[in-house]
């Protein structure tokens, strides 16, 4: 117990809570804007590989760490286009399209990159973004530390959940959005274009979500590996079932989340000698299933999720 | 402007001509990347045709690899035309293949004649339980199936990496995180000498055949259908939907699981952490490429194992990334799609009448 | 009527598969007049409006829309954005409201600017309430839609076109689903706006209301336009007649004593989510030889009752006996078994498996009946030749008994339907409102196949929101009202529409003609 307590004051703990919440954060924000569209997005595990792969890949070729997060987010909009335009227009399974993007991301990242670099034995290194340290406010006790020790993404990730809040509560984008995702009829007849704005959103989410897997290589890491997203993509999409789709509770959830896993990595090597590793590695994933078991009754679904919607159709 | 219509009746000519012209066209797709990769195209796919069809070792090889594939796509298809969405296959697939060599590896005091039957049984069962899991918390919870069964794919391959560091590890084995081999009585016999094509391919047949005929004339095949088309029609008329449900999902889980007992004790003959590349989520591809029909399935099993073959000895020839099979495969599903989708619907263009004003 | 004319469609023609929706109709509507598109149920009167709104893009014809300044310009068809910015406004049958939002949401969904970061919230209220205090239509503006009437919604959705600046407005069927009462006020509303220069084009197949409240009436059949006149002109038997292209006879129904009851409710509660799903202390009696009519307003606790008696919902307190037995867990497969025969009121979402065949739909309720299957199989060849027989005796028309059921028309769907229930001869028939979206010639066969039942000896429940069917065809009327079940002791239209709408001091009231 004392060590619990230990871990959850220290100062380190909570910046790895926040580390490996930024991704998440993305990911959920990216989804939740999908899915408030009527749109369900499986692509998210494989728009996290193109994300990493190709922000890391633009750092590496010279574009600098801002040009790598273009990148990746260009990168997230090319497949969520994809999936846009395979499930909006033409209305397939938004089950099955989501699928095949993140087979055809995933299998693109990873055939592009043993194309740039056939023979390598360890993976390139870029140089990360650097914590960002604010004078005066990087030595406040506490806060200081955890705060700013943390990368520019991490701030643009809050920034996004802002941003997200904002359009969703404050503009009239957000609320044709909410519009088409509960009855897509509501925003045909008041003269807007279903497509444009079910299309528009699943863009701007799966760029978004590309953010999520940029962070891994370009902050959190500094090269890229096969696997390294291992699902963090599918935790996004029983995350935001968690959050009912409310940007606030999808900022909470991920910071649940990331917490809980800084803390089975501390607990891992705490008791590591008494339980097998595997038993903490398997944590974060059985939460989600309890999170999702837990949440899944009351969960305000959009109305219109994975429903498609034909102009001129009876 | 462009108007989508229905077609009236989806001709067989459409049925099977889209799945056909979507592998062609992603196998032709596939030059892209050749090209990106600097390799010389025709001679590509020269390696790849010679990687299948080049020599009957060859091609047992690819009918070896389209083994899993029959299964896992077979248990998706099932899962899939009672809208359950089973992603969870691969995680099934080692559960059975951990069941297997649990019994197989001589544990417990098994007479020769029951080992294969009981390795069989155990694995099937193993699977089944895998995707009994989700679909109860689907049906009992609302949680989505998806969801769950994505995760416990991670789940069960964390598991399996501790039960080959603990119990299930080969005394033998040098500390390597593999099991300990299956007795020889319990493999499933080779079907041609000196090659690696097994019986469990056999089994995959049967299973296809089974599946098509209960589908197309038993009562359970006709609940399945109607839940998946309409569920709440189904309910209405006095169908148990849930319990549909559970028996759609143990029968998927279970032919995934039959997946990992054939790689295991028909192949391999110990379980490694690597066992599957990936045959559970491709096993979706192969099933949607059939157009959900079990029988479809193993022609479609048959040609991604094609491309997976031959795409490693191409590969492996010219210098070419092997990540080339996962591409043409993921864009076999999307061309299928897209080609399901015109195959149901007709696209006109129409002119915006203008007439003029009197 | 000598002002000027607003609106033109010209030879408009639309095709939906085989099926001619309209065919070259013409329509002119003029400055200030309230005209009535009546016809049939498939007549194409809703397919013709939404051509001129732009949900359709029409085949061919062209519409002509008088600017601010009275002169006609074609109208680009095929955009709700351009009908919206020439003045036109569509109240829809199927409300198209986002429930998730407010009301002011709502109506100002797609009039602003989308990329902007603000809103102009405190302008749109100012004009929303001004226009509420000249149309006297009132909604209250922060609720979410979700928690709103159905009459309430109704008013939104006439806001949302008059915020729009509406010159034209069209109401398709807008008195389904109010109380005559509401719908009387309804027009009474529509009757102040021509005034200020409103015109009106309302979509009705009741003859009823069309020659109260219109000033001229153009009737469609089959997609094409069979009449049109001044009201005052009118005569109900020939628009009747119009409408319909053929005398009907009126319903034939010999009084009958009931039997023993078929279905008991008692005390019976069923906590729903929201009013359509709730029902309270709910005590009725379907006896055997009896049409028992449950008239109301949809979303009135109809769907819970259709629910309680098709097995799929369950009910929270009180007792259900059917027969003898009393149901505890209820499924609906304990019901078909129990005998009871169900008439689902969406047929396409609860009636049919439109991907399976004709034959398969027809023996779905008997999965386990021996004729049907033999050892978990199915038998393919008795399938087939019962459904051949029954295609025959019901009439159902479709492109063979093993093609798929979704090829067939609404009403062979409900042929089909009915076949599947009265083969087995219930004891007791839920038919939830069995003619909805049919024609005349498919309603009647409906009617007739249920008064035959009761001859027989069935009990029918008939729920409808189409109260003169229920005054032609029950026995006995209950009136459904937030999940509440009074009796009509009357049959008299005017009292039993305060009942619908709440108001329970019928008798002073019942001075109206019998029934």
């Amino acid at each position: 117990m004392m060590d619990i307590l230990q871990i959850l004051v220290s100062e380190s703990f909570w910046a790895a809570s926040l580390r490996i919440a930024t991704p998440l954060i993305f990911g959920v924000l990216g989804a939740l804007l999908c899915e408030k569209s009527g749109v369900l997005n499986l692509g998210i595990e494989g728009i996290f590989v193109a994300g990493a792969m190709a922000g890391w890949m633009a750092v590496w070729l010279g574009a600098g760490l801002w040009g790598g997060v273009l990148v990746a987010a260009g990168a997230g909009a090319f497949f969520g286009l994809i999936h846009a335009i395979l499930t909006v227009p033409l209305g397939l399974s938004q089950h099955v399209s989501g699928l095949g993007v993140t087979m055809f991301a995933t299998s693109v990242s990873y055939f592009a990159y043993r194309t740039a670099l056939p023979n390598v034995s360890s993976p390139p290194r870029i140089e990360p973004f650097r914590a960002l340290d604010i004078p005066i406010l990087s030595d406040l006790p506490f806060v200081g530390p955890v705060l700013f020790q943390q990368t520019a993404m991490t701030w643009l990730a809050f920034a996004c959940v802002g941003l997200v809040w904002y359009v969703m509560k404050r503009t009239a984008l957000g609320v044709a959005i909410q519009a088409v995702g509960d009855n897509p009829d509501s925003v045909e007849a008041q003269g807007l274009s279903v497509y444009a704005l079910r299309m528009g959103s699943v863009v701007a989410g799966s760029a978004l979500m590309a953010l999520g897997g940029a962070f891994l290589t370009m902050s959190a890491f500094d090269a890229f590996f096969f696997g390294m997203v291992n699902g963090r993509g599918w935790i996004c999409i029983a995350l935001v079932i968690f959050a009912s789709w409310k940007p606030g509770k999808a900022l909470l959830g991920a910071l649940l989340f990331g917490a809980f896993d800084a803390l089975q990595v501390r607990l891992q090597t705490e008791v590591g000698a008494l339980v097998p590793g595997q038993v903490f590695l398997m944590a974060p994933y059985i939460l989600s299933i309890i999170a999702l078991v837990i949440a899944a009754r009351s969960a305000d679904y959009p109305r219109a999720l994975l429903t498609p919607w034909f102009k001129g159709q009876r | 402007m462009i108007r989508i219509e229905p077609r009236g009746r989806t001709t067989k000519a459409l049925t099977l001509g889209v799945p056909i012209l979507s592998a062609i066209v992603a196998l032709a797709l596939a030059a892209i990347p050749l090209a990106f990769a600097g390799a010389n195209i025709a001679s590509a796919y020269g390696e790849m045709y010679k990687g299948v069809f080049g020599s009957l070792f060859a091609f047992s090889e690819m009918l070896t690899r389209a083994t899993p594939l029959i299964f896992t796509g077979l248990a998706a298809a099932l899962a899939f035309r009672a809208k359950l969405w089973n992603i969870g296959a691969e995680g099934q697939l080692y559960l059975g293949a951990m069941a297997a060599v649990t019994v197989g590896t001589g544990v417990f005091d098994i007479p020769g004649v029951m080992l294969i039957p009981l390795i069989i049984l155990m694995g099937s069962a193993a699977g089944a339980a895998g995707m009994a899991l989700p679909a109860y918390l689907k049906t009992k919870f609302g949680a989505d199936e998806v969801v769950t069964t994505l995760l416990l794919n991670f789940v069960i391959l964390i598991f399996l990496q501790m039960m080959l560091e603990g119990p299930l590890q080969d005394p033998m084995g040098l500390g390597w995180p593999q099991s300990a081999p299956i007795l020889e009585q319990g493999m499933l016999p080779t079907l041609i000498d000196r090659m690696r094509l097994h019986s469990g391919l056999i089994i995959a047949l049967i299973a296809a055949v089974v599946a098509q005929f209960m589908l197309a004339r038993s009562v359970w095949g006709f609940r399945l259908r109607a839940v998946g088309e309409n569920a709440s029609a189904a309910r209405h008329a006095g169908i148990r939907v849930k319990r549909t449900l559970l028996s759609v999902a143990i029968v998927s889980g279970a032919l995934a699981g039959m997946a990992g007992v054939g790689e295991v004790a028909g192949l391999k003959g110990y379980l490694t952490a690597d066992l599957s590349p990936g045959f559970g989520y491709t096993g979706i591809v192969v099933a949607m490429l059939a157009g959900l029909s079990p029988v479809g399935v193993v022609i479609s099993a048959i040609f991604i194992a094609s491309v997976f073959v031959g795409a490693d000895s191409m590969s492996r020839a010219m210098g070419v990334s092997s990540y080339l099979a996962d591409l043409v495969v993921a864009m076999s599903l999307l061309c299928v799609l897209v080609g399901g989708f015109f195959a149901r619907y007709r696209i006109t263009r129409v002119r915006p009448v203008q007439e003029q004003a009197s | 009527m000598t002002s000027q004319t607003v609106l033109s469609l010209k030879g408009l023609s639309k095709r939906f598969g085989s099926v001619i929706a309209n065919d070259a109709v013409d329509l002119d509507l003029c400055q200030g007049e309230v005209l009535a598109l009546l016809g049939e149920n498939g007549a194409g009167k809703t397919t013709l409006m939404n051509m001129l709104f732009g949900h359709y893009l029409p085949d061919a014809g062209s519409v002509e829309v008088a600017g601010v300044d009275g002169a006609l310009n074609a109208l680009p068809l095929g955009h709700p954005q351009a009908a919206l910015a020439a003045g036109i406004g569509m109240v829809h049958q199927h409300f198209t409201l986002a429930e998730n939002l407010s009301v002011i949401d709502n109506i100002m969904l797609g009039a602003e600017p989308l990329l902007s970061l603000r809103r102009s919230g405190r302008a749109a209220r100012q004009k929303i309430e001004a226009i509420m205090q000249q149309s006297g239509l009132n909604a209250s503006l922060d609720t979410r839609v979700s928690l709103l009437s159905v009459g309430e919604r109704q008013r939104v959705e006439i806001l949302k076109a008059l915020y729009r600046d509406a010159r034209i407005l069209v109401l398709d069927e807008p008195t389904a689903v109010l109380t005559p009462q509401e719908a009387d006020a309804l027009f009474e509303n529509i009757g102040a706006m021509t005034n200020t220069g409103l015109s009106v084009i309302f979509i009705s197949h009741k003859l009823r209301e069309v020659l109260a409240f219109s000033n001229r009436i153009a009737v469609l059949r089959h997609g094409v336009k069979v009449g049109e006149m001044a009201t005052s002109d009118a005569d109900e038997a020939a628009i009747a007649r119009m409408m319909v292209g053929a005398e009907t006879a009126p319903t034939q129904r010999a009084p009958m004593s009931p039997g023993a009851p078929v279905l008991r409710l008692e005390n019976v509660d069923v906590h729903g989510q929201s009013n359509r799903d709730r029902l309270r202390g709910v005590t009725l009696d379907v006896h055997a030889h009896e049409i028992l009519g449950i008239a109301g307003v949809s979303g009135n606790g109809q769907s819970a009752l259709a629910g309680l008696i098709s097995g799929l919902v369950q009910a929270d307190a009180g007792r259900v006996s059917v027969g003898d037995t009393t149901v505890t867990r209820a499924h609906p497969l304990d019901m078909i078994r129990a005998g009871v025969g169900r008439i689902p009121e969406d047929r396409h979402h609860d009636g049919i498996v439109g991907a399976m065949s004709m034959a398969e739909n027809m023996i779905i309720e008997r999965l386990d009946d021996p004729e049907v299957q033999s050892r978990g199989l199915m038998k393919h060849e008795a399938i087939v030749a019962n459904a051949e027989r029954l295609a025959q005796e019901y009439d159902v028309r479709g492109p063979g008994v093993e093609a798929r059921a979704r090829l067939l028309s609404g009403g062979n769907i409900q042929k089909l339907i009915l076949a599947r229930v009265f083969e087995q001869h219930p004891n007791l028939i839920l038919a939830n409102q069995p003619t909805r979206g049919l024609d005349m010639g498919a309603a009647s066969e409906v009617a007739r196949r249920l008064i035959e039942a009761r001859t027989r000896g069935a009990g029918v429940v008939l729920i409808s929101e189409d109260l003169d069917e229920i005054l032609s065809l029950a026995d006995r009327i209950l009136v459904i009202h937030e999940g509440e079940l009074i009796q009509a002791d009357t049959r008299d239209r005017a009292v039993i529409g305060l009942m619908m709408a709440g108001e329970t001091a019928p008798s002073a009231l019942a001075t109206g003609e019998p029934a």
